[in-house]
């Protein structure tokens, strides 16, 4: 358990954050939520890191991770053979690095990574299992979350030279579990109950992490919980907007899209638990790259932040006009420098013609 | 004076706690002290009525009430109790293992088992949900209108994946595990 640790700790630290950018290269894991239901975070995901020059390589034919809740909870032998089957595809493509944008997805390939890696008789038995679709995984993948690659691939001294927009937006940050916990093979070596890493990157690219109450709070929608007790669910999630209403926000950050389902489209289903008079919750949820992107200077439309008049009915459910407007109004960071040096400048003819009409005046004089 | 009766303790049949720590990992559950730090920090035990400390206890006893008791479902898996338990006994991994017992007798929800079933059928836990004969759906159209290609590059672009995972479904007895239909049968022969 430790070893990988240390060794996660280790590799990002010193290898890879002296790397330009067009070194890095990972096998992009999408699972499911995010492709069928938030394509925006796929858009913006993509989007980012071409403009950066990293190589995204798509895993095809990947499945479901299979989802820490459901699958797990029903029967883990196939929870860790589709687990390990997907890892096979990062393989199969010469990446040792396999990007997930989820908690969820990072939850599971992340302990099948380990198992697979550290407990001999589960490697044994589910490379039996995958030798009849004559596959093996041969242990060469690191699953890696949005996050940690953020934190530790780019790093923080990187990402502040990205930004070319200082938004200053008020975020309230969702962690989310799965990247958190279990402490034991968690990649940031943080304590659980007191994390920063989310904060970080969010205050380096130029915004105010709000802190609220249940801020490490799960958002209710993981451990099978949403698809076979939505209510009990939407208990969790009605508290924590409730507590995020309270400190006022422009927006709610996540990084994973099961958490940003919940809270958006959450928004609309906690309606019917609402008190008497109590107003709706409207409160915009944006995911990390997007936000990023935001940050970069790019348009929203780059980052899929305005949404197409058609379809109906699709992501995100809770309009992003007012944060839109907000970030309209703010100008690019040369632009304020541009505005002050003008502001300068213009200044110093003023005293300039001044000085001069004072000399002429003093010649006429 | 009314007679005391004793309390006694039915349906004992001393195989789950057994089959539960056949995971060499799970064996530390039997040094839980009954502490209730899980319960105290569970953020659905707030609003539902799971009772980790109590499903920790009838597992270590090995009540077959556990496996039934539809508690054990309200767990969102946010391994709180895990990082919490003074024991060091990996709590979630416990209530995961109790599941699986669960479902090998029969008690799982019929929602969960659809989306077993959906999985089997796509690959996906949320598929696209393109329906039958047709090439795109709102969620093709939205992915469209993003720039992306309109279907994924996982199985949904991949349809032999499917029937690759169908396999594998096959080979761990998922498939009757979970009374799945798999189409792929006949494809096969």
């Amino acid at each position: 358990m430790t070893e990988i640790k240390e060794q996660k700790k280790e590799h990002p630290k010193e290898e890879l954050i002296e790397k330009p950018f067009s070194d890095l290269k990972y096998s992009l894991y999408l699972g499911c939520v995010i492709p069928n239901r938030y394509p925006m975070i796929e858009r913006a995901t993509r989007f980012v890191f071409d403009k950066l020059g990293i190589e995204l390589i798509d895993m095809n034919g990947a499945t479901c991770c299979p989802a820490p809740g459901v699958f797990r909870s029903v029967d883990k032998a196939l929870w860790l053979t589709l687990g390990a089957r997907n890892l096979t595809i990062a393989q199969n493509n010469k990446t040792t690095e396999l990007l997930t944008l989820c908690n969820g997805c990072f939850g599971t390939l992340h302990e099948v990574e380990h198992e697979m890696k550290s407990n001999p008789d589960i490697n044994q038995r589910i490379n039996k299992i995958l030798a009849e679709k004559n596959i093996h995984f041969d242990g060469n993948v690191n699953v890696r979350q949005i996050m940690d690659v953020l934190y530790f691939d780019f790093g923080l001294e990187r990402l502040k030279s990205l930004v070319k927009k200082t938004l200053n937006l008020r975020v309230a940050i969702h962690y989310g579990c799965h990247i958190l916990k279990p402490s034991s093979t968690q990649l940031f070596g943080q304590d659980p109950d007191n994390p920063t890493f989310f904060d970080e990157v969010v205050e380096t690219i130029g915004c105010q992490s709000i802190d609220y109450q249940e801020k490490l709070m799960c958002c209710g929608a993981g451990g099978s919980l949403r698809t076979g007790f939505k209510d009990n669910s939407l208990q969790y999630t009605i508290e924590k907007l409730r507590q995020i209403r309270k400190v006022g926000v422009d927006c709610i950050v996540v990084c994973c899209p099961f958490c940003h389902l919940q809270f958006d489209l959450g928004q609309i289903e906690v309606s019917k638990f609402l008190d008497d008079g109590e107003e709706e919750f409207r409160i915009p949820v944006i995911f990390i790259t997007q936000l990023l992107g935001l940050a970069m200077g790019y348009e929203p439309e780059d980052l899929g932040m305005i949404k197409p008049e058609e379809p109906k009915g699709i992501s995100p459910f809770v309009p992003f006009d007012k944060l839109l407007k907000k970030i309209e109004s703010i100008p690019l960071d040369n632009q304020v420098q541009k505005i002050k040096t003008n502001a300068k400048t213009e200044a110093k003819p003023k005293a300039k013609t001044k000085a001069k009409t004072t000399t002429k005046g003093g010649k006429k004089l | 004076m009314e007679k005391i009766t004793p309390n006694i303790i039915f349906n004992i049949s001393n195989d789950i706690s057994d089959e539960i720590i056949k995971d060499e990992a799970l064996k530390i559950m039997r040094a839980c002290f009954q502490c209730g730090t899980c319960t105290g920090s569970c953020p659905s035990g707030r609003r539902t009525a799971i009772r980790t400390r109590q499903i920790m206890r009838e597992a270590v006893l090995s009540l077959d009430e556990v496996l039934s008791d539809e508690d054990i479902w309200l767990c969102s898996t946010c391994y709180t109790c895990y990082e919490r338990c003074p024991r060091n006994i990996p709590v979630t991994d416990v209530i995961i293992k109790i599941r699986n017992l669960a479902t090998q007798r029969g008690f799982i929800k019929p929602a969960h088992q659809k989306v077993t079933q959906i999985l089997a059928d796509t690959g996906h836990g949320v598929p696209l949900g393109l329906k039958n004969n047709s090439e795109e759906n709102q969620w093709s159209k939205a992915r469209e209108s993003y720039g992306l290609s309109k279907i994924p590059p996982t199985t949904h672009a991949h349809p032999e994946a499917v029937l690759d995972i169908q396999k594998l479904m096959k080979l761990t007895n998922f498939d009757k595990l979970l009374k799945l239909e798999l189409q792929s049968t006949n494809e096969e022969k």
